[in-house]
């Protein structure tokens, strides 16, 4: 009893905490996108499905397959690069380790504000990249790189890199190298061995590393708006702009409610994957 | 020698994709007119003079210190007790809280904007530091429950048997013999937040962004402006902080086990 008592008093403030700033805020959001818009202020009384239907045309729907589409990409890409990356760091020396974690979380501290900021200017008629694109004779003439689909592709990419290196890091540091030793030594090319016995143990990491970046990728809203052309503009983006610009919040509540829901659907369909390779 | 040599080209293309555009930001910081220069042209510390000059430019730069600071000790606050209630009790409701933490960092983070923007209107508390402090803290909480948790998880049950037999109380155990092997996570957990707090933009911007301007509010706000060197000095100033605040980390601690990697 005395136990019990002292727990509650314990997790008094978190319950207050989690349950006050994320549950409530949470089922809000769901109530406001059924509320009727008030061109005047935020949202009125009473419940309407204007919101939603509002969203049943061609536009929104293509926008929200083309936003799930560039985050199964990015995401796609940053695991296939990643996981490669995450094995040669865990087969460092330990110095070496701890310089390329500390490298990668400096890039993560920088704001995707400035990352954003800084390809702008690394994409620049200006500097060094598109010179070195025409020095290779890659390119006519220096242009400027921007805004394209490429810089919004390749700076979504530099930022789900180090989210997908920090999830693989546990489970890829843990693999025993004498596992790899044993299917060398049992005549295991390197290819069978990487398929039979890698994938099978960091295939829950790969998804959760796949997913961290594929919701990272839905909810960014900055490198599209830096980067890219108003056709390249995510639902993160047109999301941002029903709310600030079109000052319709239940509209925006309402497109954040589409959005989750895609998300949840990518969650389910990746760990149903995950799970029935596993059966195999 | 063929594999070494992919490898090393592989690990070196990847540096150097990471490094450009920090290397790039750092070079045209330093240059002397207002103009993007890289390498820089006559090299010089002219605009970290202007970026200090400016009381803009400053006090949003401390602003962002500020709030970064508070949501990660308010971040640890709701992390520490739910890591504990946890080991010690294997409290049902701490499990059932720490579900509801990883559900906020899992969320897009435009639709946590929008969940914010939403809840704190209806409060009716608009454009107050306080909504970017507390929406920062519990987004983030996910970070300093997994530190926190490894390190619980990594102290011997045989200390705090040891504790108990020589007649230590809950209180002394958990001041006197987990709070010392636990300082590194928290710690590690506080960095985290404190990072990811200073460099968010859209959350910041939503619940307060007129009103509580931080340092990436005022650089997306100056993109719509125009280049202005300014904007590379914040950059390296973050950048800066961030190196520091991570090169703490691995200093005081153990980086790779902080991380979650093996112990070798």
């Amino acid at each position: 009893m005395l136990a019990r008592l002292r727990a509650a008093v314990l997790l008094a403030w978190p319950s207050l905490a989690l349950v006050g700033l994320v549950a409530i805020p949470f089922l809000l959001l769901v109530r406001i996108s059924l509320a009727p818009p008030d061109p005047n202020g935020l949202w009125s009384a009473g419940i309407s499905l204007a919101a939603y239907r509002g969203l049943m045309d061609r536009s929104f729907a293509a926008a929200l397959l083309y936003s799930l589409g560039l985050a199964i990409l990015v995401a796609a890409v940053g695991v296939c690069v990643g996981f490669p990356l995450t094995f040669f760091i865990t087969r460092m020396r330990r110095g070496w380790q701890v310089l390329w974690l500390v490298f990668l979380l400096a890039t993560l501290t920088l704001s995707d504000v400035l990352i954003a900021f800084s390809w702008q200017v690394m994409l620049s008629k200006r500097i060094g990249f598109a010179n070195l694109l025409v020095t290779l004779g890659l390119m006519e003439q220096a242009a400027s790189l921007t805004p394209s689909f490429g810089a919004v592709l390749g700076n979504l990419i530099y930022l789900v890199l180090p989210f997908t290196v920090l999830t693989l890091y546990p489970t890829l540091s843990q693999l025993a190298p004498e596992l790899l030793e044993a299917a060398k030594t049992l005549g295991a090319s390197p290819l069978v061995a990487f398929r039979t016995v890698i994938v099978p143990l960091t295939k829950r990491a790969a998804a959760v590393s796949f997913l961290i970046s594929a919701v990272l990728t839905l909810g960014a809203y900055v490198a599209p708006v830096v980067l890219g052309r108003p056709r390249n503009w995510t639902m993160a983006v047109l999301i941002g702009n029903a709310a600030l610009a079109g000052h319709n919040v239940p509209r925006a509540s309402a497109m954040s409610v589409c959005l989750l829901i895609a998300a949840l659907l990518l969650t389910g369909g990746t760990s149903w994957l995950a799970r029935r390779r596993g059966s195999r | 020698m063929i594999a070494r040599a992919a490898r090393l080209l592989f690990l070196a293309f990847l540096a150097a994709f990471l490094a450009a555009p920090l290397v790039i930001v750092t070079g045209v910081s330093f240059n002397h007119e207002a103009r993007m220069n890289f390498p820089p042209v006559h090299p010089s510390v002219l605009w970290y003079g202007t970026f200090f000059a400016d009381s803009g430019w400053r006090s949003a730069f401390g602003r962002s210190l500020t709030i970064a600071a508070l949501a990660s000790f308010v971040s640890v606050s709701i992390a520490f007790p739910i890591a504990y209630a946890t080991w010690a009790h294997g409290s049902r409701v701490a499990r059932w809280l720490e579900s509801v933490a990883r559900l906020a960092f899992l969320l897009p983070l435009i639709v946590l904007a929008i969940i914010y923007l939403v809840f704190w209107s209806w409060l009716g508390h608009v454009g107050r530091i306080e909504n970017t402090i507390l929406s920062h803290a519990v987004v983030f909480v996910s970070l300093p429950l997994t530190t926190i948790a490894l390190g619980f998880r990594s102290v011997d049950p045989a200390l705090i048997e040891a504790a108990r037999t020589m007649g230590a109380r809950d209180d002394d155990v958990l001041r006197r013999v987990l709070n010392p092997m636990l300082l590194p996570y928290v710690v590690a957990g506080m960095i985290f937040v404190f990072i990811l707090s200073l460099n968010e933009y859209i959350i910041a911007y939503m619940v307060a962004g007129f009103e509580v301007e931080t340092l990436p509010i005022k650089v997306f706000n100056s993109l719509r402006m125009g280049f202005q060197p300014s904007m590379c000095v914040g950059a390296v100033l973050f950048m800066a902080v961030g190196i520091l605040c991570f090169s703490l980390v691995a200093a005081i601690g153990d980086l790779p086990k902080l991380l979650g990697g093996s112990t070798r």
